[in-house]
């Protein structure tokens, strides 16, 4: 193989590039975005076996499995939210395929999440990523890491209690200033793109609202950011090819530079 | 309340006793143990089985053949046929139809045949669907059988008359030293007091040689017209008398009595005789409490009396009143409903001179009793004949 | 009367030895015999009684023994009568009766008239007064036993009631739904009636819910994770406790308003997870192991007992779709019980109306205090009765039903 191509899978071969997998593994206990009980439920992941070697088929093992499009490690579309539904190609299966490849930022705030669960990223937190490592570049993705995905398993993760969850997302302004860059879309490492307590900022869910509305992409659930540069990688993210579908679960791959590159 | 008096037995007669020596488990089918009884009838009458022209028969294991699955079976013609499903009572029972069939001409020669195979497990099976009230109101409570009707029957009896467990005992020892001269009994050692008493409880007050031992078996006989026999040189006894009673006294909370006591006037009337002037008493012996309702209600004394009077007797062959003469069931095994028949099989050969068992000296006119069907909680077929030496 | 002494808690089990089996017992009632069996499993003492002459009948009939009617239908009979006789059966041919003796069996009098043959309590005997129960054993077979006129020490310990009973004391429980209040304070009950452990079920321990804390701290009650939608969850806890689970009280009942038009088919969906496939789930993960039980001395696997919504008998079009669930629920518990029946595992229901909840706000009162609920539940395992109503909602409906559930579809229609 030669060109550009031969390149990448002679990088892929040499470790050059390596490819990391940015996905939980779907369990039927991994917590989904929790919801007022009066409005309908996302459905968790559940998987009943069809057979396994046995009466009910002696040389095969198959399961039948279910779930809400938002469940795991999942991806949204415009049309998940009121402000996309009017978007064109709004919809999981719309989506132009050269999206779902592209290069990757990721703002670290591990840090202030750490000290506080409803830690809120601003604009002048993305001011202040793009004096360190340049304007993020149109047609990227950008992901918020916040090493939550190492709180998955444990109450922490969602961080409920009688105020509802608690974790840490972006405000509108961030958002706003991602949109002023062109991205193709904004992921997290929490089971949704807002804060645990989104719902109580200006707009209320500012990422869902603001990123559908400009028919921007979102990923969250991702496991791994802390293994991305901060500039440098391509996400892989392409969801499951579901018919007028609004988001889906999906196995996402981030390509990054490797340690003999 | 009876318009008319019953008609006699007379000019009918009963011959040719048949028991076909007895096994504790046996592979065969009830058919095979008919079918050896009927041949033993037909050798011992120096006849051929088309000569048969009446057949009765009483099995539990015949399932899902009966009478007629047998004529085919075994290759019968017979104009009259019966199935008499009445367990102890079934001797008693099928010489009465046998004997009016031959009487009003409908038979010339019947054979009342009774046989039961036992296999490995069949008495239980045979417990768990023998009746539809036994299914389902007595099985359930702890499934002791019959064992355990008689085991309450027992109980109220003896709280009621003061009878003992001895004098149950005694009973039963007497029968075993009958069964010792019976070359067909299944039991073949003494059985002392000591052990009688001393045995292990099955379903108190009930132990261990107050019951039957299921086997195979087949007992028979013919009844034919007195004419017949004689022309064939058979040995021969009357039918002197015989009754038979269902569901007597339903609303005696235990059963202390059974349907003898209805029609016992016309027993002793129609063999006019009273009840001690017999020779030997061959009573239904599943559980002695059973002998001594029947010693009673068939008049030998008064009502929860038969205790004393049978510790004035002695009930070995030699003795006062000589009882079940081979054993009965409790010594000689009870091969389902052929334990209908044994004492009736036996009281044949005694007063015809035909004997197996030691011989009651003298013997000339015996009481046979029947006793059958623990339905539920008592036993519903009841059934006593007279048969005298011609 | 003797002294006895309290029925101790068995020891731990000897791995070595082979658990005793549980048999099948012979033969099947006639449909009459069936009648006094319906009439037992919801613990009522019926006898026929012929409707044109008054006699009381036993054993069942198709006629009447005085007068040949055939007008003799199962009513509720005086419990009052006198043993008569009585046996021990220590030899019984029937393997389900072996090994489980001796059986202390009596004639007993009643005092309507019929003479019955009857299970005896260790604490009557001949010329006693006794009080006479219909009940099934582990089996459904339906039968009587005669117990003490008046309340004695230790009385629901005799050996024989016991085993006509899937009384908690000494078992293990596992109450499925610990989020709810209503399981919660199943598990207290079920401690306070003598259990030896409640394993206490909770779906997504990561949400919290109400008197989390104050129920995990309660000795002899362990939180164990549980969500009936989830099969592997049903099979990991198996893996756990399945070996030592008693008997299984289902509390667990996914309820949300809404008819037929009216709710999601995802949201009627979940429902049916939790309410029809999760008790599906239970039975097919847990009673393979507690047939393996079932004969295991004092502590044998007992029951799967459900706490059924008593609009499985007609639907609430209010709450359409969860009654259409409760429908399938009970179907597939009658199901079940046919299908444990031979093995001896009870499955038993108490029937509820709306329970005092957050999802029954807009249903006007009688409705069910939790603590009512779980004192049912605790009684139906103490006493041995397969279905049971409680509350005056769920006793109206099942007299309704009784009646023509015809009837009862139009009436419950709003």
């Amino acid at each position: 193989m030669t060109g550009v191509l031969g390149d990448l899978a002679l990088a892929l071969a040499s470790g050059a590039v390596e490819v990391v997998d940015l996905t939980h593994a779907l369990t039927p206990d991994f917590p989904v975005i929790v919801l007022p009980p009066e409005f309908g439920q996302c459905a968790p992941f559940r998987i009943e076996e069809v057979s396994r070697y046995d009466a009910r088929g002696p040389a095969w093992y198959w399961n039948n499995i279910s779930m809400s499009e938002h469940t795991g490690t999942h991806f949204d579309a415009p049309a998940h939210w009121v402000t996309g539904r009017n978007q064109p190609g709004g919809t999981v299966d719309a989506v132009a395929p050269d999206r779902l490849v592209a290069p990757v930022c990721v703002i670290d705030m591990s840090g202030p999440a750490a000290e506080d669960p409803d830690f809120i990223m601003t604009a002048a937190h993305v001011a202040a990523w793009e004096a360190e490592h340049g304007e993020i570049p149109a047609g990227a993705w950008v992901l918020m890491r916040t090493d939550w995905a190492k709180k998955a398993g444990t109450p922490a993760y969602v961080g409920l209690d009688a105020t509802g969850a608690h974790s840490p997302g972006p405000d509108a302004s961030a958002i706003e200033a991602l949109l002023a860059r062109d991205i193709i879309g904004f992921g997290t490492e929490t089971v949704g793109t807002d804060a645990g307590q989104g719902a109580h900022l200006s707009p209320p869910y500012p990422a869902h609202s603001l990123l559908h509305g400009a028919g921007k992409l979102g990923l969250q659930c991702l496991a791994g950011l802390d293994r991305l540069p901060p500039v440098g990688a391509m996400l892989i993210a392409p969801p499951l090819k579901i018919a007028g579908g609004s988001g889906s679960p999906l196995r996402v791959l981030a390509l990054i530079p490797g340690k003999t590159a | 309340m009876r318009a008319r008096s019953v008609r006699s037995y007379e000019d009918v007669v009963i011959a040719v006793p048949v028991s076909v020596p007895y096994v504790r488990y046996s592979q065969e089918s009830a058919h095979w143990w008919i079918a050896a009884a009927l041949r033993g009838l037909v050798k011992g009458a120096g006849i051929t089985p088309g000569d048969i022209d009446g057949f009765t028969v009483s099995s539990f294991s015949l399932a899902p053949d009966t009478a007629v699955g047998l004529t085919q079976h075994l290759g019968l013609c017979p104009r009259f046929l019966e199935h008499i499903p009445m367990g102890g009572a079934s001797g008693v029972v099928a010489a009465r139809r046998a004997a009016r069939a031959v009487q009003a001409g409908d038979a010339e020669i019947v054979a009342c045949v009774a046989g039961d195979t036992n296999h490995i497990d069949s008495f239980r099976s045979l417990l768990g669907s023998f009746s539809r009230f036994a299914l389902e109101a007595s099985y359930p409570y702890g499934a002791g059988g019959p064992n355990a009707s008689f085991a309450l029957l027992t109980d109220g009896y003896m709280r009621r008359y003061g009878a003992t467990r001895e004098d149950f005992g005694r009973i039963c020892v007497a029968q075993r030293a009958n069964a010792l001269t019976y070359p067909q009994a299944i039991m073949k050692k003494p059985l002392s007091l000591e052990e009688y008493m001393s045995a292990r409880p099955i379903a108190d007050p009930v132990h261990l040689f107050d019951c039957v031992m299921p086997v195979a078996g087949a007992e028979a006989f013919l009844v034919m017209h007195e004419d017949t026999a004689k022309e064939r040189g058979l040995p021969y006894a009357r039918l002197a008398g015989a009754i038979e009673r269902h569901n007597a006294f339903p609303e005696d909370p235990l059963q202390m009595r059974g349907g003898w006591e209805l029609d016992v006037a016309d027993l002793w009337s129609a063999a006019g005789c009273r009840p001690d002037a017999v020779d030997l008493v061959q009573t239904y012996d599943d559980y002695p409490v059973i002998v001594m309702m029947q010693i009673e209600d068939l008049g030998l004394c008064g009502k929860g009396e038969a205790a004393e009077f049978l510790r004035g007797h002695d009930l070995t062959n030699a003795g006062t009143l000589p009882h079940n003469t081979c054993g009965g069931q409790l010594s000689a095994g009870q091969a389902g409903a052929a334990g209908g028949f044994i004492g009736f099989v036996e009281a044949l050969r005694q007063v015809t001179g035909q004997n197996l068992a030691a011989p009651v000296a003298g013997a000339r006119r015996a009481l046979v009793s029947g006793f059958g069907m623990v339905n539920y909680d008592r036993g519903v077929c009841t059934a006593a004949a007279v048969l005298e030496a011609a | 009367m003797s002294e006895h002494t309290p029925l101790a808690r068995p020891p731990r089990k000897d791995p070595t030895a082979v658990t005793p089996l549980a048999h099948r017992p012979p033969g099947s009632p006639s449909r009459a015999g069936l009648f006094f069996a319906a009439h037992a499993a919801r613990g009522a003492f019926a006898l026929q009684e012929c409707g044109e002459c008054g006699t009381r009948i036993w054993p069942p009939r198709d006629a009447c023994p005085k007068c040949l009617s055939a007008d003799i239908p199962f009513t509720p009979a005086p419990t009052g009568g006198e043993v008569i006789a009585e046996t021990t059966i220590r030899v019984t041919h029937e393997l389900f009766y072996r090994g489980r003796g001796p059986w202390r069996v009596g004639t007993v009098q009643l005092d309507c008239g019929p003479v019955v043959t009857a299970n005896l309590h260790r604490d009557v005997t001949t010329g006693a007064r006794v009080r006479m129960i219909a009940r099934l054993d582990l089996a459904g077979t339906p039968l009587m036993m005669a117990l003490p006129a008046k309340e004695t020490p230790l009385m629901d310990e005799d050996p024989a009631l016991r085993g006509l009973t899937a009384h908690p004391r000494h078992r293990r429980v596992l109450v499925t739904d610990g989020r709810s209040a209503l399981g919660q304070e199943t598990a207290r009950a079920l401690l306070k009636a003598g259990a030896a452990k409640v394993f206490l079920g909770v779906a997504d321990a990561w949400k919290p819910f109400p008197g989390a804390e104050r129920i995990a701290a309660e000795e002899g009650i362990e939180i164990v994770p549980l969500d009936l939608s989830d099969t592997r969850s049903v099979v990991d806890l198996a893996g756990a406790i399945g070996g030592k689970t008693d008997i299984i009280v289902n509390t667990a009942d996914h309820v949300r308003p809404g008819g037929v038009m009216g709710q999601s088919v995802a949201l009627a969906r979940e429902s049916f997870e939790t309410n029809v496939f999760g008790l599906q789930r239970l039975a097919q993960v847990f009673a393979p192991g507690m047939l393996g039980r079932a004969n295991d001395g004092v502590n044998n696997a007992v029951a799967i007992l459900d706490v059924t919504p008593v609009a499985a008998l007609s639907n609430w079009n209010v709450y359409g779709m969860h009654s259409a669930s409760a429908a399938a629920r009970l179907s597939v518990l009658q199901g079940l019980r046919a299908e444990l029946r031979d093995g001896g595992i009870r499955v038993m229901s108490v029937f509820i109306g709306p329970v005092e909840d957050d999802w029954h706000q807009a249903v006007p009162p009688p409705k069910l205090a939790p603590k009512a609920v779980a004192a049912a539940v605790v009684k139906a395992l103490a006493e041995g009765i397969e279905e049971s109503f409680t509350g005056d909602v769920a006793r109206d409906v099942f007299a309704r039903w009784s009646a023509d559930p015809k009837v009862l579809e139009r009436e419950l229609q709003r």
